[in-house]
């Protein structure tokens, strides 16, 4: 059994060792990225008013064209050439959220269309809606406690 | 007149990405917890009231990134809270956030029933 | 120590020697077209054409990876299915599934082991000691691996994407096997092995498996040096199995530290899989990294002269995604048999 001290100093070797990460590198690719799909957006955006939608709902239209855009690339497995090269540059943005649905349910195919598509779907997004709803909630709850909802 | 907006949704866009690659990063973090972490962001940032100004000048480039998300179920439950009181909390979040969300579900299957996984 | 029997095969504290040296029949290695452009891709019995293999999964392509290079290496041995006694197996997936249904279809008793990626030095060990105990005449060795399946398992859904940090490792595809016998001829030999300590220091990063294993790694090569009184000059490599950049550096320092440095013979087979420009980050793991490398590169070697003596130090990552999720890290383990060349070794 190793003690803790032991733990402590192979640590601090491997932290010596390990190469940084092109930190620099990641984030500006993250930023050019994330910034296109950004611009993407407000491109079909733009589009989508020009047509005549109020432009609170295109906002979530444009997601929906994104998601539908992403869960192409996702299929033709683009995206995740995309990811490797921008990292949260493609994860951040709808189309990573999209990804993160659409590719558990084409791997998990094999495993059947119920237990498989229909129960894998969620492990990655599952969290991303549970954290989302819960933090809104709290938020939500304490601007109406805060007397700033009309009621 | 459009372009400032566009610059804008760049700029702010790829700036929200490049915090979440500094954090994933720096803290060594995986994808799905910074994920996670942003919408949460955006849903606080919301609730203050700092949110929405974002997306009147940045437009997609704040309602892109998954804090946008978290805005969305912010406001979408503000919204209902505003008509109905409390029980606004339940039913205006999913509400405002269907339509990416009921895409997300039916073009994952759709993409489950066409595509092969390769990798 | 306590007045006990000595054990007459032992030497030193952990080491097994092999009086008769179980004799390397037969060696073949089938791999993944990635692997196939790699540096060894000429030496490689089988590169297939892509990772499915006309099968409905990739679990079933890893089976099938595993099926023939066992078939390969029994018709290099001329032997049949029916002259094996035993076939010791291992892969990365849960309840060894591509162990058991290869089995299965070989028709072979099956050991099933499991050691993660020191699983190939483990089976190697196991056929010696059923060769030389008189247990069986041919034992069959295969461990066999699958980037994919080992992805979908332990980490993410292959279609994902995510970026990988640059500590992380690629899974080998594809399979080795060797048929150990007894006898009279030529052929190299498993002189000696050592069952692996496992060792844990703390690392929790699933994604840096090179700095869990190294510590085991240069605790059993340490120990088996000790134990028979060589030095690292005394081979002609010591491999390990997938350490990577980052575990082979840390394996240096710690071997440095222990008095007998390995860095002049070592060579990491996750390193000699891939080349620097296929972005694979540290390195190949796997199950199937140790055995393709020692099918392909080491065998030939040691059967031609070119190299009398071989540590085979397979490094295991046993790591388990619920135990790291529950806040626990990784324990790693190292195997190790010594392999010696051509004539007049053994018996």
């Amino acid at each position: 059994m190793a003690t803790e001290k032991a733990k402590k100093q192979y640590q601090t070797l491997v932290k010596q060792h390990t190469p940084p990460r092109p930190i620099v590198r990641n984030v500006v690719a993250a930023f050019v990225v994330g910034g296109l799909i950004s611009v993407l957006g407000q491109l079909i955006f733009g589009g989508l008013t020009r047509l005549g939608f109020a432009s609170k709902d295109a906002y979530g239209y444009t997601g929906a064209v994104l998601i539908g855009l992403s869960a192409l690339a996702t299929g033709f497995g683009v995206y995740d050439s995309l990811a490797k090269f921008a990292g949260m540059g493609a994860n951040l943005p709808i189309t990573g959220f999209a990804n993160s649905i659409v590719s558990p349910a084409i791997e998990f195919k094999r495993e059947g269309y119920v237990m498989g598509v229909g129960a894998k779907m969620f492990t990655i997004a599952g969290p991303v809606i549970v954290y989302g709803l819960a933090s809104a909630a709290v938020m939500a709850l304490l601007r109406w406690l805060l007397g700033g909802v009309g009621r | 007149m459009n372009l400032p907006v566009i610059l804008w949704a760049f700029l702010i866009g790829g700036a929200l990405c490049a915090v979440a690659q500094l954090v994933m990063d720096v803290f060594k973090l995986n994808a799905g917890h910074v994920m996670v972490g942003f919408v949460v962001l955006g849903a606080v940032l919301s609730g203050l009231g700092l949110y929405q100004g974002l997306v009147s000048f940045a437009g997609a480039g704040a309602t892109v990134p998954l804090t946008g998300f978290g805005h969305t179920l912010v406001q979408g439950m503000l919204e209902d809270m505003a008509t109905r009181g409390w029980i606004g909390v339940f039913t205006g979040g999913l509400k405002a956030a269907s339509a990416g969300l009921t895409a997300a579900i039916l073009f994952g299957y759709i993409a489950a029933i066409i595509f092969t996984p390769h990798g | 120590m306590s007045v006990q029997e000595k054990a007459p095969r032992r030497q030193g504290r952990y080491t097994v020697v092999f009086p008769t040296a179980p004799r390397v029949l037969g060696a073949a290695s089938v791999v993944g077209p990635m692997e196939g452009r790699g540096p060894l891709g000429q030496l490689y019995d089988r590169v297939t054409a892509d990772d499915i293999l006309g099968q409905k999964s990739w679990e079933q392509a890893e089976t099938v990876y595993m099926v023939d290079a066992c078939r390969l290496a029994l018709e290099k041995a001329e032997l049949a299915p029916d002259g094996v006694d035993v076939l010791v197996a291992g892969d990365l997936l849960n309840q060894m599934v591509t162990s058991n249904v290869a089995a299965a279809q070989l028709g072979i008793p099956l050991f099933g082991i499991y050691s993660a990626c020191a699983s190939f030095a483990q089976a190697l060990f196991q056929a010696a000691v059923l060769v030389e105990g008189g247990f069986a005449r041919h034992v069959l060795v295969a461990t066999a691996s699958h980037h994919k399946t080992a992805e979908r398992q332990y980490r993410y859904p292959n279609e994902f994407a995510h970026q990988r940090p640059p500590t992380a490792t690629w899974t080998v595809t594809g399979a080795g096997a060797v048929v150990i016998g007894g006898g009279d001829g030529d052929g190299p030999r498993i002189t000696a092995g050592i069952v692996g300590r496992v060792v844990d220091l703390g690392v929790k990063d699933p994604y840096d498996m090179g700095s869990a294993m190294a510590p085991a790694a240069s605790d059993t090569i340490t120990r088996m040096l000790t134990d028979t009184g060589t030095a690292p000059e005394d081979y002609d490599v010591i491999i390990t199995g997938d350490l990577g950049e980052l575990g082979t550096k840390l394996l240096h320092e710690l071997t440095a530290q222990s008095g007998l440095p390995v860095s002049s013979r070592h060579q990491d087979a996750g390193m000699l899989i891939y080349r620097p420009e296929q972005d694979v980050h540290a390195g190949a793991s796997g199950a199937a990294g140790a055995a393709v490398v020692f099918a392909s590169w080491l065998l030939p070697q040691l059967a031609d002269g070119h190299m009398q003596r071989a540590m085979v130090a397979a490094t295991g990552a046993l790591h388990s995604p619920t135990l790291i999720q529950q806040g626990g890290s990784i324990p790693a383990v190292c195997h190790a048999v010594i392999v010696e060349g051509g004539r007049g070794v053994g018996a």
